[in-house]
Protein backbone atom coordinates (compact mmCIF):
# COMPACT_ATOMS: atom_id res chain seq x y z
CA UNK A 1 0.00 0.00 0.00
CA UNK A 2 2.47 2.31 0.77
CA UNK A 3 4.84 1.30 -2.43
CA UNK A 4 1.80 2.30 -4.43
CA UNK A 5 0.82 5.47 -2.93
CA UNK A 6 4.94 6.19 -3.53
CA UNK A 7 4.50 5.13 -7.00
CA UNK A 8 1.57 7.33 -7.66
CA UNK A 9 3.11 10.47 -6.07
CA UNK A 10 5.79 10.57 -7.54
CA UNK A 11 4.36 9.85 -10.94
CA UNK A 12 2.35 12.85 -10.13
CA UNK A 13 5.00 15.01 -9.20
CA UNK A 14 7.26 13.51 -12.26
CA UNK A 15 3.94 14.76 -14.75
CA UNK A 16 3.19 18.25 -12.69
CA UNK A 17 7.71 18.23 -13.47
CA UNK A 18 7.30 17.84 -17.07
CA UNK A 19 3.94 20.24 -17.45
CA UNK A 20 6.02 23.33 -15.72
CA UNK A 21 8.98 22.36 -18.45
CA UNK A 22 6.30 22.35 -21.07
CA UNK A 23 5.46 26.01 -20.03
CA UNK A 24 9.08 27.27 -20.15
CA UNK A 25 9.82 25.69 -23.48
CA UNK A 26 7.10 25.74 -26.09
CA UNK A 27 7.02 28.44 -28.41
CA UNK A 28 3.50 30.51 -28.02
CA UNK A 29 0.89 30.86 -25.89
CA UNK A 30 -1.48 28.36 -26.97
CA UNK A 31 0.61 25.71 -26.92
CA UNK A 32 1.70 26.06 -23.24
CA UNK A 33 -1.90 25.83 -22.75
CA UNK A 34 -1.85 22.56 -23.87
CA UNK A 35 0.90 21.38 -21.48
CA UNK A 36 0.36 23.60 -18.78
CA UNK A 37 -3.42 21.90 -18.63
CA UNK A 38 -3.39 18.33 -19.54
CA UNK A 39 -0.25 17.35 -18.15
CA UNK A 40 -0.52 19.32 -14.76
CA UNK A 41 -4.26 18.01 -14.29
CA UNK A 42 -3.24 14.67 -14.99
CA UNK A 43 -0.14 15.47 -12.47
CA UNK A 44 -2.36 16.87 -9.89
CA UNK A 45 -4.77 13.84 -10.01
CA UNK A 46 -2.13 11.69 -9.69
CA UNK A 47 -0.61 13.13 -7.00
CA UNK A 48 -3.78 13.39 -4.92
CA UNK A 49 -4.50 9.64 -5.41
CA UNK A 50 -1.45 8.87 -4.13
CA UNK A 51 -2.31 11.40 -1.09
CA UNK A 52 -5.45 9.33 -0.57
CA UNK A 53 -3.71 5.83 -0.37
CA UNK A 54 -0.87 7.24 2.01
CA UNK A 55 -3.67 8.41 4.25
CA UNK A 56 -6.86 6.29 3.38
CA UNK A 57 -8.85 7.88 5.79
CA UNK A 58 -8.54 11.35 4.02
CA UNK A 59 -10.32 10.29 1.65
CA UNK A 60 -13.21 12.04 1.24
CA UNK A 61 -11.46 15.58 1.04
CA UNK A 62 -9.23 13.93 -1.21
CA UNK A 63 -11.86 13.32 -3.64
CA UNK A 64 -13.01 16.62 -3.53
CA UNK A 65 -10.61 18.38 -4.42
CA UNK A 66 -9.81 15.56 -7.30
CA UNK A 67 -12.90 16.45 -8.67
CA UNK A 68 -12.77 19.94 -8.38
CA UNK A 69 -9.45 20.09 -9.82
CA UNK A 70 -11.09 17.60 -12.74
CA UNK A 71 -14.12 19.95 -13.02
CA UNK A 72 -12.35 23.70 -13.11
CA UNK A 73 -8.16 23.04 -15.14
CA UNK A 74 -10.16 22.55 -18.34
CA UNK A 75 -13.04 25.24 -18.24
CA UNK A 76 -10.19 27.83 -16.72
CA UNK A 77 -7.76 26.93 -19.79
CA UNK A 78 -10.86 26.91 -21.96
CA UNK A 79 -11.60 30.36 -21.14
CA UNK A 80 -8.33 31.89 -21.30
CA UNK A 81 -7.49 30.41 -25.02
CA UNK A 82 -11.64 31.75 -26.41
CA UNK A 83 -10.63 34.85 -24.61
CA UNK A 84 -6.66 35.20 -25.94
CA UNK A 85 -8.20 34.13 -29.49
CA UNK A 86 -10.70 36.63 -29.21
CA UNK A 87 -8.30 39.60 -28.39
CA UNK A 88 -6.40 38.70 -31.28
CA UNK A 89 -3.60 36.48 -30.00
CA UNK A 90 -3.16 34.20 -33.67
CA UNK A 91 -1.87 31.04 -33.05
CA UNK A 92 2.24 30.15 -33.99
CA UNK A 93 2.73 28.85 -37.23
CA UNK A 94 5.44 26.59 -38.72
CA UNK A 95 6.67 29.93 -40.82
CA UNK A 96 7.37 32.02 -37.72
CA UNK A 97 9.99 29.97 -36.58
CA UNK A 98 11.80 30.54 -39.94
CA UNK A 99 14.23 33.57 -39.13
CA UNK A 100 14.95 34.93 -42.25
CA UNK A 101 12.79 35.65 -45.66
CA UNK A 102 15.09 32.74 -47.32
CA UNK A 103 14.71 30.35 -44.73
CA UNK A 104 10.71 31.76 -44.45
CA UNK A 105 10.17 31.04 -48.39
CA UNK A 106 11.80 27.73 -47.92
CA UNK A 107 9.84 26.34 -44.69
CA UNK A 108 6.54 26.48 -46.82
CA UNK A 109 4.15 25.82 -44.48
CA UNK A 110 5.68 22.56 -43.75
CA UNK A 111 6.75 20.34 -40.56
CA UNK A 112 10.28 22.27 -39.78
CA UNK A 113 12.17 18.76 -40.37
CA UNK A 114 11.40 18.96 -43.98
CA UNK A 115 13.19 22.16 -45.06
CA UNK A 116 16.76 20.10 -44.27
CA UNK B 1 4.82 8.29 9.73
CA UNK B 2 9.09 9.51 8.33
CA UNK B 3 8.96 10.57 4.53
CA UNK B 4 11.01 7.78 2.50
CA UNK B 5 13.19 8.55 -0.23
CA UNK B 6 10.66 8.23 -2.70
CA UNK B 7 8.20 10.92 -1.13
CA UNK B 8 11.03 13.03 -0.73
CA UNK B 9 11.48 12.82 -4.37
CA UNK B 10 8.26 13.48 -5.52
CA UNK B 11 7.82 16.54 -3.05
CA UNK B 12 10.88 17.62 -4.51
CA UNK B 13 9.62 17.61 -8.45
CA UNK B 14 6.55 19.44 -6.94
CA UNK B 15 9.22 22.53 -5.51
CA UNK B 16 11.43 22.00 -9.35
CA UNK B 17 7.40 21.98 -11.21
CA UNK B 18 6.34 25.61 -8.78
CA UNK B 19 10.17 26.82 -9.62
CA UNK B 20 9.74 26.48 -13.62
CA UNK B 21 6.25 28.07 -12.88
CA UNK B 22 7.66 31.38 -11.16
CA UNK B 23 10.19 31.20 -13.69
CA UNK B 24 7.95 31.60 -16.71
CA UNK B 25 5.62 33.89 -14.40
CA UNK B 26 8.85 36.10 -14.57
CA UNK B 27 10.13 35.90 -18.11
CA UNK B 28 7.06 35.97 -19.78
CA UNK B 29 6.83 38.06 -22.80
CA UNK B 30 3.34 39.04 -22.66
CA UNK B 31 0.23 39.33 -19.92
CA UNK B 32 -1.08 36.15 -21.82
CA UNK B 33 2.16 34.09 -20.62
CA UNK B 34 2.01 35.06 -17.32
CA UNK B 35 -1.90 34.30 -17.15
CA UNK B 36 -1.21 30.81 -18.26
CA UNK B 37 2.00 30.32 -15.90
CA UNK B 38 -0.52 31.34 -12.99
CA UNK B 39 -3.38 29.21 -14.05
CA UNK B 40 -0.91 26.27 -14.24
CA UNK B 41 0.77 27.43 -10.92
CA UNK B 42 -2.01 27.10 -9.18
CA UNK B 43 -2.94 23.87 -10.02
CA UNK B 44 0.55 22.29 -8.67
CA UNK B 45 0.33 24.59 -5.86
CA UNK B 46 -3.35 22.65 -5.27
CA UNK B 47 -1.46 19.65 -5.35
CA UNK B 48 1.76 20.99 -3.07
CA UNK B 49 -0.38 22.02 -0.24
CA UNK B 50 -2.21 18.41 -0.29
CA UNK B 51 1.97 17.58 0.13
CA UNK B 52 2.20 19.51 2.84
CA UNK B 53 -0.83 17.87 4.75
CA UNK B 54 1.06 14.71 3.76
CA UNK B 55 4.57 16.36 5.27
CA UNK B 56 2.47 17.48 8.42
CA UNK B 57 0.58 15.00 9.03
CA UNK B 58 -2.52 16.72 9.15
CA UNK B 59 -5.73 16.92 7.29
CA UNK B 60 -6.46 20.85 8.32
CA UNK B 61 -3.80 21.38 5.00
CA UNK B 62 -6.72 19.80 2.85
CA UNK B 63 -9.28 22.18 3.30
CA UNK B 64 -6.50 25.18 2.57
CA UNK B 65 -6.13 23.06 -0.86
CA UNK B 66 -9.68 23.26 -1.58
CA UNK B 67 -10.21 26.80 -0.76
CA UNK B 68 -7.28 27.61 -2.60
CA UNK B 69 -8.84 26.06 -5.92
CA UNK B 70 -11.84 27.57 -5.68
CA UNK B 71 -10.27 31.15 -5.05
CA UNK B 72 -7.79 30.41 -7.96
CA UNK B 73 -10.24 29.24 -10.57
CA UNK B 74 -12.53 32.33 -9.49
CA UNK B 75 -8.88 34.26 -10.27
CA UNK B 76 -8.11 32.83 -13.59
CA UNK B 77 -12.09 32.91 -15.17
CA UNK B 78 -12.10 37.15 -13.80
CA UNK B 79 -8.66 37.75 -15.79
CA UNK B 80 -9.86 35.90 -18.73
CA UNK B 81 -13.11 37.68 -18.97
CA UNK B 82 -11.20 41.17 -18.57
CA UNK B 83 -9.06 40.16 -21.49
CA UNK B 84 -11.88 39.51 -23.52
CA UNK B 85 -13.90 42.44 -22.54
CA UNK B 86 -10.51 44.81 -23.85
CA UNK B 87 -10.50 43.61 -27.61
CA UNK B 88 -9.56 45.55 -30.41
CA UNK B 89 -12.10 47.05 -32.44
CA UNK B 90 -14.93 46.56 -29.40
CA UNK B 91 -17.22 49.50 -30.02
CA UNK B 92 -20.41 48.32 -27.53
CA UNK B 93 -19.80 50.03 -24.05
CA UNK B 94 -17.73 47.89 -21.61
CA UNK B 95 -19.37 46.74 -18.36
Amino acid sequence: MRLMADVFLLLGAAFLALGALGILRMPDVYNRIQAGTKSVTLGAVSFLIGVALLHPAWWAKVLCIAGFILFTSPVGSSTIARALFQAGVRPWRVDDAAATPAERRLAGGTAPGATE
Amino acid sequence: MTLNALEIAAFTLVGIALLLGLLRLMLGPGAADRIVAADTLSVTATAGIAGFAVFYATPLYLDVALVFGVLAFVFVVAIARTIEANRPGDTEDRA
